[in-house]
């Protein structure tokens, strides 16, 4: 056990230099969101039905599996920073980490189960 | 560590317009993550086949699926206006109290426009939200 104070363990280090990491990710996808989010939400409600084979068209297009990537990444990505402050303000705690660490785990899950959903359809996997 | 002071919570502020479009945001925020996991259900559906899908757009016509939808359209337009009302603010612009209160006026407007719109769309408009 040391017998330094806990200030004057840190005192002269500097900062992490990543104290604005998380606000400028959330900020940079938040831009990057407008557009896209708009985009997805327009799309949907311009296909004619919600068929299998009408979403297998629109989804292998190349533009829309390109855009469609980049937006469940995206999304899911804000979406972590989100809840994770969320979290950060209203649990308390060990159950703090837990949560934090599932929350961070359902964000992957989602994440990689889109893109490679969208993937399988674009290589023409799901006919 | 334990039982250290703590600097005021949010529930002995009065409920303002400036607390209450916050608390609007984060609340919509949460929302549109669980919105995630239908996204991802959804797409993981198209790509499992024709059938798998007609299945899967039976669970998704669920009423309690269309209330979601509902819920999810209106926490996406909240969501849109307040939070390119929060880029604005990161400019460092409109931050005085009355410009604040003017875009919070401004931000409900807009925002409660482009919900009725994207309502009519999603489930009046010849439409199939599934």
């Amino acid at each position: 056990m040391s017998l330094r104070s806990p200030l004057g363990r840190v005192l002269g280090l500097g900062s992490a230099k990543e104290g604005v990491h998380h606000w400028w990710v959330q900020r940079l996808t938040s831009v990057a969101l407008v557009p896209l989010a708009v985009w997805f939400l327009v799309s949907l409600l311009s296909l004619p039905a919600l068929d299998h084979t009408t979403v297998i068209v629109w989804m292998a297009q190349s533009g829309t599996s390109l855009l469609l990537i980049l937006f469940v990444l995206i999304a899911t990505w804000h979406s972590q920073l989100g809840l994770r402050v969320v979290v950060e303000d209203y649990v308390h705690g060990g159950a703090k980490t837990v949560v934090l660490v599932l929350v961070t785990f359902a964000h992957a899950l989602i994440a990689v189960a889109g893109v490679f959903a969208i993937l399988k359809v674009a290589f023409g996997g799901s006919p | 560590m334990t039982e250290r002071p703590l600097s005021p919570h949010w529930q002995v502020y009065k409920f303002k317009y400036t607390l209450t479009t916050s608390f609007l945001n984060r609340i919509t925020g949460v929302v549109l993550s669980l919105g995630l996991i239908v996204l991802a259900y959804w797409l993981m559906a198209v790509a499992s086949g024709g059938r798998a899908y007609t299945q899967a757009l039976a669970v998704l016509s669920m009423l309690i699926f269309k209330l979601l939808y509902a819920a999810l359209l209106v926490s996406f337009c909240y969501h849109l206006v307040a939070g390119i009302r929060h880029l604005i603010w990161d400019t460092g612009r409109y931050m005085e109290r009355a410009q604040s209160k003017r875009s919070a006026a401004i931000v409900s407007v807009v925002s409660v426009l482009l919900m009725a719109v994207c309502l009519y769309f999603a489930f009046f408009a010849g439409a199939h939200a599934p």
